[in-house]
């Protein structure tokens, strides 16, 4: 088995949500360490709120408040934390079916050891010290023996209500981009570009992706192409896109490398952006910074003509 | 067994707008399914499966939207499905929709499709930092522009043509009261005075980022009976992919549009497009687009499709008005822009369109498509139903 690279990605992204009516006011309550759950029109407090009965679909805005007591009605313990759950020390998940609700709450348990979690026994909130408006209003729950707690009416109604959320979602994964394009990315470390030519169609393809895509078949059969190319289209980038480092404007281009039956995208330098044209024949320059070629500048040969490239644009 | 005939009774739209902060995903979803409810004159009993599209998952970090709007779509206890083509989705979560009441698996079927791009960055999205590949040099129009150019040095067509294109569906989304981009002091000068982004593209001939939803019902023969405003009638849908790049791979006129579009004229019966189809709602995210996709989609010959956009028939007194809501251009809930389509050339038959009513339209077009050319999703409906 030929060397195949791999590399962490981590895709994270700090999304927002828009709460609408009921969420808002669910939100808000914990804050202000009052929980309320929403009634139905047949009598049910479904607790956390949701908009719309998920029996009938019918909108449902009747907030009403529940206690902050409750009890377990069934648990799953966690050994071993991971990242942003809500407590760091092993803990149960529980569903919590909490005074005055008619429906579970899933959150977490600060419980010594799965010895001490059972269905059925008495929890209450444990709230946290710095409340904003979020689920982890919640610190967790906590084993109670004490009386039932009391919800007084509440119309779901607050002073400066919360309206919006971040939910960061993050996802890690491992990247391996395969044996083609792995063999792909040495040639590169050596300056040399490889691409692989399909046994069926005899097209070769750049970057290599080990199948081709028209045939259905596995490649194999190495062809390096380059180091020259032709210009098939382009455009002038005229404004600075996040996390690119070029100064505009610049010309980012199709390249059809000589011997490669498709085009690969680069930026041309090293000519006036204005004075880049469809057919201008180009050469990669390397700086070693960075995989790839960090761009292509004009040979100085005469343009390709339009026939020649057409079909690669 | 000959195939049920399927018949569009209800339409709903959200106004579409920059963001909806006051609404949840469940509220915005809501409204535009009560709407065609209501357009419908049906309740969520009468509605036997829901099918919903919405644009890639890390658009707007939703993951299972099947899983979070089932109650705010009414579809507890019944079928639901979400359909998943990158930015043809709208049209294809339509056309799954169909085909369940033409097999008749469902006789009445609630569609929808959505987004709330305010929640995102669409473009982070698109172009998640993979290791060792070069990331995309351009932004969002740069994948675009240079197949502008392309059909530019193909077609000799002037420069001027993009900015004919946004000026015309910029005036008519002023006819549309749902349409995001309302600037009732468009001229064609200031089109033309806006930067360039990503040269050949210019700043006003690109789509905006919008949050909104669209739904359908669809339903059966008997269901049409019932429907107390006239039905537009699906008289042939197909959808299409292809690899998003290949050798020999055409940006310009993908094969797999021409095989689609090709598709729903054999199932309609159209021989002559250009003559016999009245309206058409296609997908141009870019102005340039209409031309390209008129000759992609058989309006005009390869090469000439510029020639229908400057000479004005595509405009909305023109004999082929494309793009009478003001398209893409002037709404892009980037989910939802697919089935807008759909919706808006329904719409058009059903004699519904308002203000931008195409006078006397019988048969119209909705075309989507998506995924850096990869997904074709296509529909034509008419005012009678289809024949056969």
């Amino acid at each position: 088995m030929p060397d195949v690279l791999s590399a962490p990605l981590v895709v994270e992204f700090p999304f927002t949500r828009s709460l609408g009516p009921v969420q808002s006011a669910f939100l808000t309550g914990l804050r202000e360490r009052t929980v309320l759950g929403v009634r139905t029109a047949d009598g049910r407090v479904l607790v956390p709120p949701v908009e719309y009965d998920p029996v009938t679909a019918e909108e449902l805005r009747e907030l009403t408040e529940v206690a902050a007591t409750g009890t377990v009605t069934t648990w799953a313990w966690n050994p071993a934390p991971r990242r942003d759950q809500p407590l760091a020390t092993p803990f149960a998940w529980v569903l919590v079916k909490l005074d005055g609700a008619g429906t579970a709450l899933l959150h977490v348990l600060d419980a010594p050891g799965p010895g001490a979690v059972h269905t059925g026994m008495r929890v209450r909130i444990r709230w946290s010290p710095e409340r904003t408006g979020a689920i982890t209003d919640i610190a967790c729950f906590e084993p109670y023996e004490g009386e039932v707690g009391q919800p007084s009416p509440h119309n779901g109604e607050f002073a400066d209500p919360v309206t919006g959320v971040v939910t960061p979602a993050r996802l890690d994964y491992t990247y391996t981009p395969g044996r083609a394009q792995s063999a792909y990315l040495k040639a590169l470390s050596e300056q040399r570009t490889v691409g692989e030519r399909c046994p069926s169609c005899r097209k070769v393809y750049v970057p290599p992706r080990g199948a081709c895509p028209t045939c259905g078949v596995a490649t194999a059969e190495q062809v390096e192409v380059g180091p020259r190319g032709t210009v098939t289209t382009y455009c002038i980038v005229n404004i600075k896109a996040k996390n690119l480092d070029i100064e505009v404007p610049y010309v980012y281009a199709h390249i059809a490398l000589d011997g490669a039956d498709l085009a690969l995208h680069g930026r041309i330098g090293g000519i006036p952006y204005d004075q880049v044209r469809m057919g201008l024949r180009v050469e990669p320059v390397w700086t070693g910074e960075g995989r790839h070629p960090d761009h292509y500048r004009p040979t100085g040969e005469p343009d390709a003509d339009y026939d020649v490239y057409k079909e690669l644009l | 067994m000959p195939k049920e005939p399927v018949a569009v009774v209800g339409i709903g739209q959200t106004k579409h707008v920059a963001a909806r902060r006051d609404v949840s995903i469940a509220g915005l979803v809501r409204e535009a399914a009560v709407r065609a409810l209501q357009d419908a004159a049906l309740t969520w009993a009468d509605i036997d499966a829901v099918v919903i599209g919405k644009a890639p998952d890390f658009f707007e970090g939703l993951m299972m939207p099947e899983l979070y709007l089932a109650d705010a779509l009414g579809a507890v206890g019944k079928p639901m499905l979400r359909v998943h083509t990158a930015g043809s989705v709208g049209g294809s979560t339509a056309l799954v929709a169909a085909n369940l009441v033409s097999a008749r698996v469902h006789r009445t079927v609630l569609t929808l499709a959505f987004e709330k791009q305010s929640e995102s960055n669409a473009m982070w999205g698109l172009s998640l930092p993979i290791p060792f590949q070069q990331p995309l040099l351009a932004g969002a129009g740069g994948f675009f522009a240079p197949h502008v150019r392309a059909y530019m040095r193909r077609t000799g067509a002037p420069d001027t043509v993009g900015s004919l294109v946004a000026y015309k569906d910029r005036r008519n989304a002023l006819k549309n009261p749902y349409a995001h981009i309302h600037d009732p002091d468009i001229t064609l000068e200031k089109v033309q005075a806006a930067p360039m982004l990503w040269d050949p593209i210019r700043y006003s001939e690109t789509c905006p980022s919008s949050d909104g939803a669209c739904a359908m019902i669809l339903t059966d023969r008997a269901g049409a009976d019932r429907a107390p405003h006239p039905p537009a009638w699906v008289h042939g849908g197909a959808m299409r992919s292809e690899p998003t790049l290949f050798a020999g791979k055409d940006f310009v006129s993908p094969q797999a549009g021409k095989d689609c579009a090709a598709d729903v004229y054999r199932q309609a019966g159209i021989a002559d497009p250009r003559r016999e189809i009245d309206a058409v709602e296609m997908y141009v995210p870019f102005s340039w687009y209409e031309p390209m996709w008129l000759e992609n989609l058989g309006f005009a010959d390869e090469g000439e499709g510029w020639k229908l956009t400057e000479s004005g028939v595509t405009e909305l007194d023109g004999d082929l008005p494309v793009n009478p809501s003001g398209g893409v251009l002037s709404t892009n809930p980037i989910g939802a822009s697919g089935m807008i389509r759909f919706a808006e050339a329904a719409l058009q038959v059903r004699g519904q369109a308002g203000e931008h009513q195409v006078p006397d339209a019988r048969k119209a077009l909705g075309h989507a498509y998506g995924g850096g050319a990869q997904f074709f999703s296509m529909w034509l409906v008419g005012a009678e139903p289809p024949t056969g």
